[in-house]
């Protein structure tokens, strides 16, 4: 089968890859862009640990067939952090004891980012609705909703 | 359709480690030229914060600035046995082998940074912050690393130790059946509070009270995580999870994050958590450590808030919408127990 060319945005810099049909955003970000930053929970939409922003709304990159993104422009988080400052949601995180396998920290991180982006000043209810398809196993969630509070409302360390 | 509020109470005491043939771990500590140290352990941090507690453990041993410790972990290759990361022996088992190992390491510091000095190694204090100097005479100082390079350089010795912490294994006594399996118990009570649907049979929490009695916390905002994220896996196994939920039958199990059922953030409720510190007396610093504590009391709680709510006691987990339905039924209608 013949390879499919594909050029898109990933975290601002133009890319150009060959995908096979079929191949899905998750593992063109992850095999052929070397971007690990995109996790793989369960290759079905049932986690959101391989969440990723495509023109800034939130999506699963596993059920995203990379051809799909054409031209349009993919944040991961590794384009998150600017040079060696991390985003305030990043310091809230670390901050708020978010994280402790870290292996739904990415999906949680674009969630939150994909909530604050368009809802800066954004309630419980609503950061609950904006990381519920994603699932942690480690935290109880408590604290990465207050992480996601803390950095809307600019409650973070420098 | 009702909705019946229920609040149920459970205690435990929970052991620390276990006691199949004897349960050891090591570490071993030595500094580098920079007077930098490094933990060499073969114990996984699971995120649950074993890498951060032997850090502290190290440096507080040594007398120095816990920025001045790394923790290498997770690698049999280079680092001594551990029985591994479960049975909540984290902080307990492996913080006393790394105690151990930093104390030898420290002696041999204090006698290298001696010769420095030309003292008495007994006569030398670490003042916590990178410099080693005679007590009563802070002016008379040496920093870790010039003691290290020394060392290193001059004297030809290693900074290093040796740590092992070691349960042996208790016999059982054939005559009475006794054992001493674990020298050191933590103890937790929660209290639940669940509303359940007698037309769904769902049960949702609404709050939980709890107090756990863990030893010394070494580190407030770790244990802090370890409860509230373990009270949340409490719910899980209590409510939702399961491989097999028609065991011994396997049908329907399920396959996938879709079907293997786990509260989301929707899910969860108010937690008041108060921890009390009785320190250890055979543990580091006086750590006990939560570990898998944190997610016990949680399951009986909620089966008993289950029944104070609707008159059903279930003791087959999880339980499920189903099982309560089924309990219900059989029993002729809920039956609302005394609220306490």
């Amino acid at each position: 089968m013949s390879k499919i060319p594909l050029q898109f945005r990933h975290n601002g810099r133009d890319v150009a890859i060959f995908v096979d049909g079929g191949t899905n955003l998750l593992v063109a970000l992850r095999e052929l862009i070397g971007d690990m930053t995109p996790k793989f929970g369960c290759g079905q939409g049932g986690c959101g640990t391989c969440s990723v922003l495509i023109d800034g709304e939130l999506h699963l990159s596993c059920l995203t067939l990379a051809e799909t993104v054409a031209g349009r422009s993919v944040e991961t988080l590794d384009g998150m952090k600017q040079g060696p400052n991390l985003h305030p949601l990043q310091r809230a995180f670390a901050d708020n004891f978010a994280a402790q396998c870290g292996y739904c920290t990415p999906g949680m991180l674009m969630a939150a980012k994909a909530l604050l982006d368009r809802n800066p000043s954004p309630s419980r209810d609503e950061v609950i609705e904006a990381i519920s398809g994603n699932i942690c196993r480690c935290t109880g969630y408590e604290p990465i909703i207050n992480a996601i509070l803390a950095a809307a409302s600019g409650r973070v360390s420098a | 359709m009702t909705r019946h509020r229920g609040r149920g109470i459970a205690s435990i005491n929970y052991p620390i480690g276990m006691n199949l043939g004897g349960d050891p771990s090591q570490a071993l500590v030595h500094s580098n030229p920079s007077g930098k140290f490094t933990v060499a352990l073969s114990s996984i941090d699971l995120g649950q914060g074993m890498k951060s507690v032997t850090r502290q453990i190290c440096a507080e041993t040594l007398g120095v600035p816990v920025e001045d410790v790394y923790v290498d972990t997770a690698d049999s290759d280079t680092g001594p046995h551990c029985m591994g990361s479960f049975a909540s022996r984290g902080t307990h088992r492996v913080g006393n082998a790394v105690m151990a190992a930093a104390r030898e390491a420290r002696g041999v510091m204090m006698e290298a940074a001696a010769e420095e000095l030309e003292v008495n190694a007994a006569d030398l204090e670490t003042d916590g912050r990178g410099n080693i100097h005679v007590k009563g005479a802070p002016h008379r100082s040496i920093s870790t690393k010039d003691v290290a390079i020394a060392a290193q350089f001059k004297q030809g010795k290693t900074i290093s130790g040796r740590g092992i912490f070691l349960v042996p294994l208790s016999e059982v006594n054939p005559e009475t059946g006794e054992m001493s399996p674990a020298t050191c118990y933590a103890h937790a009570c929660l209290v639940a509070e669940v509303e359940v649907d007698d037309e769904t049979g769902e049960v949702a929490m609404v709050r939980m009270d709890s107090a756990y009695e863990l030893g010394r916390a070494l580190n407030p905002r770790l244990v802090e995580q370890q409860l509230v994220g373990g009270a949340w896996m409490g719910v899980s196994h209590a409510l939702y999870e399961t491989p097999e939920p028609y065991y011994p039958e396997p049908v329907h199990g399920p396959r996938d994050f879709v079907e293997y059922l786990m509260p989301g953030p929707g899910d969860i409720c108010p937690h008041d958590i108060a921890v009390l510190e009785r320190p250890a007396p055979d543990g580091p610093f006086g750590a006990k450590g939560p570990g898998e504590m944190c997610a016990n009391p949680v399951l009986p709680a909620i089966a008993n808030a289950i029944f104070n709510a609707v008159g059903v006691r279930i003791d087959d987990l999880p339980i499920t919408p189903e099982k309560v339905l089924r309990a219900i039924k059989a029993q002729g209608g809920t039956r609302p127990q005394a609220r306490r």
